[in-house]
């Protein structure tokens, strides 16, 4: 697949290491697939450390620990140690639960250099509701105790329908708990939130309403704490540069060993995903045709190809494309120049004018658990 | 920050930030929670000399026996602004 008009290739300079798909939580806008249940073989503590090195050799430097639930794992603790002996920067992406004080105390031993503690809402029921346990005072604990222990924290909340109005006591919560770095972020539909989309878009006013009050704190907080607010982009006319473009910077690795240009790519049919198992992460990133499919230009039709915004977008999301127009290699329809562009919008409309309660009894909320996950397990 | 740069003042580096060398980009870079960025050559030889105990004139001495016959004091200074104006620095407290 190589052309001689390509850039030249990337870094894989950030590696998102999904430890496993196991989980104590069932977050109903989950991003892992939706037949995780079908991947049970995960790598082993020798085959991470393989993936480490080969990826920081070739390039990689931040590191994200996640999941499923990486706290899951017990080897999490050799993990971070090698990664700061390798000389990595790296993230913990946690809900909280599984961790305790000796666990914050070694990672810190070991060199981990972050922690993400994630937050369903700012109200315990509405939380406890959303990831299906009882974890709310656990988290606060948890948050209290990740500063304690000096690190620095992101607090992340997934944004969506049936929290976005309690966004401001979301953002109180942060600022009580003293996050550094808060990523207020709108639900993005694919896998699990696709699935549950009618009970999560929130309508384009409680949007308006949450980006005034987030902009706000953002003001407020000036130096003190960042705030990052991400609209769904089913709102935008223009698409987001989805990974920075495929194989440019980002580099997923699964539970099972599976080689991903992004978490999400796993759900594209016709493509096969190379495994760690079997290959080095330097063949994989240079030369496997998946990740060289949808690098550079040469794969993009019409409105895409000519399009001069093409080197901005790279034509938007490859998965978001695949779900909504049937072809990966079609324009983004979130871009108002693609034909698929109006249906997209119509969605939105049926979607966001179907009250919440006629959503609910058109079908209940699909949690994130294993149960559900093998009803799509073929 | 003051708008002029004290010469006494003490830079360390912000606890969100990480410097280090990359052999792959062949460039200092600063790692933060789930970011990078690239330092370039110059930004690179101030920031690696910023630990908390050289004071901004001493650095400037520092660089110009570095590299010798350059003008660089407000070229330093400027970027130095520009560091703490990012959150990137913060002062060491006189004891």
């Amino acid at each position: 697949m190589s052309n001689p008009s390509n850039p030249p290739l990337g870094k894989p300079l950030w590696l998102l290491a999904e430890l496993t798909y196991r989980c104590p939580l069932q977050c109903p806008y989950c991003s892992n697939p939706l037949d995780f249940a079908r991947y049970k073989d995960e790598l082993d503590t020798d085959g991470w450390l393989r993936v480490l090195r080969e990826a920081r050799k070739m390039g990689a430097a931040q590191l994200g620990f996640s999941g499923g639930e990486p706290l899951v794992r017990q080897d999490l603790e050799i993990l971070i140690a090698e990664s700061r002996k390798l000389g990595y920067y790296s993230n913990l992406i946690t809900s909280g639960v599984g961790m305790d004080e000796s666990r914050i105390a070694t990672f810190k031993d070991a060199g981990l250099d972050h922690i993400q503690v994630s937050f369903q809402a700012s109200n315990e029921e509405l939380n406890n509701y959303l990831g299906g346990t009882d974890s709310f005072q656990h988290k606060v604990e948890m948050a209290r105790l990740v500063k304690k222990y000096d690190y620095p924290m992101v607090l992340n909340i997934v944004i969506h329908r049936q929290n976005i109005d309690q966004i401001e006591d979301i953002i109180k919560m942060t600022i009580d708990l003293n996050a550094d770095y808060v990523e207020l972020a709108s639900t993005q539909y694919y896998g699990w939130s696709k699935l549950n989309e009618a009970h999560l878009l929130p309508t384009r006013e409680q949007l308006a309403r949450a980006e005034a009050i987030a902009h706000d704190y953002q003001v407020r907080m000036k130096g003190r704490m960042k705030i990052l607010y991400v609209v769904p982009d089913y709102y935008e006319t223009r698409p987001k540069a989805c990974m920075n473009g495929w194989g440019s910077v980002f580099l997923t690795i699964a539970p099972d060993g599976s080689a991903l240009p992004c978490h999400a790519a796993r759900q594209l049919p016709g493509l096969s995903f190379p495994n760690v198992r079997d290959h080095s992460i330097e063949w994989i990133w240079n030369e496997s045709p998946t990740f060289n499919h949808f690098r550079g230009d040469a794969w993009m039709k019409e409105p895409c190809r000519s399009c001069p915004e093409k080197t901005k977008d790279f034509g938007g999301c490859r998965c978001q494309a695949y779900m909504l127009t049937g072809d990966a290699a079609n324009a983004d329809p979130v871009c108002d120049k693609s034909p698929h562009h109006a249906e997209l919008v119509a969605m939105v409309d049926r979607l966001t004018s179907t009250p919440l309660a006629t959503a609910i009894a058109d079908r209940p909320l699909v949690f994130r658990n294993t149960r559900n996950s093998k009803e799509h397990v073929t | 920050m003051t708008d002029a740069l004290s010469p006494t003042l003490i830079p360390r580096i912000a606890p969100l930030y990480r410097l280090q060398w990359e052999e792959a980009q062949a460039c200092h870079v600063l790692l933060y929670p789930e970011g990078m960025v690239k330092l370039g050559g110059s930004a690179g030889e101030i920031m690696k000399r910023i630990d908390g105990k050289t004071s901004v004139a001493a650095l400037i001495e520092d660089l110009k026996s570095a590299f010798p016959g350059v003008p660089l004091d407000d070229d330093v200074k400027t970027f130095i602004e520009t560091a703490y104006t990012q959150g990137w620095l913060r002062n060491v407290e006189p004891k």
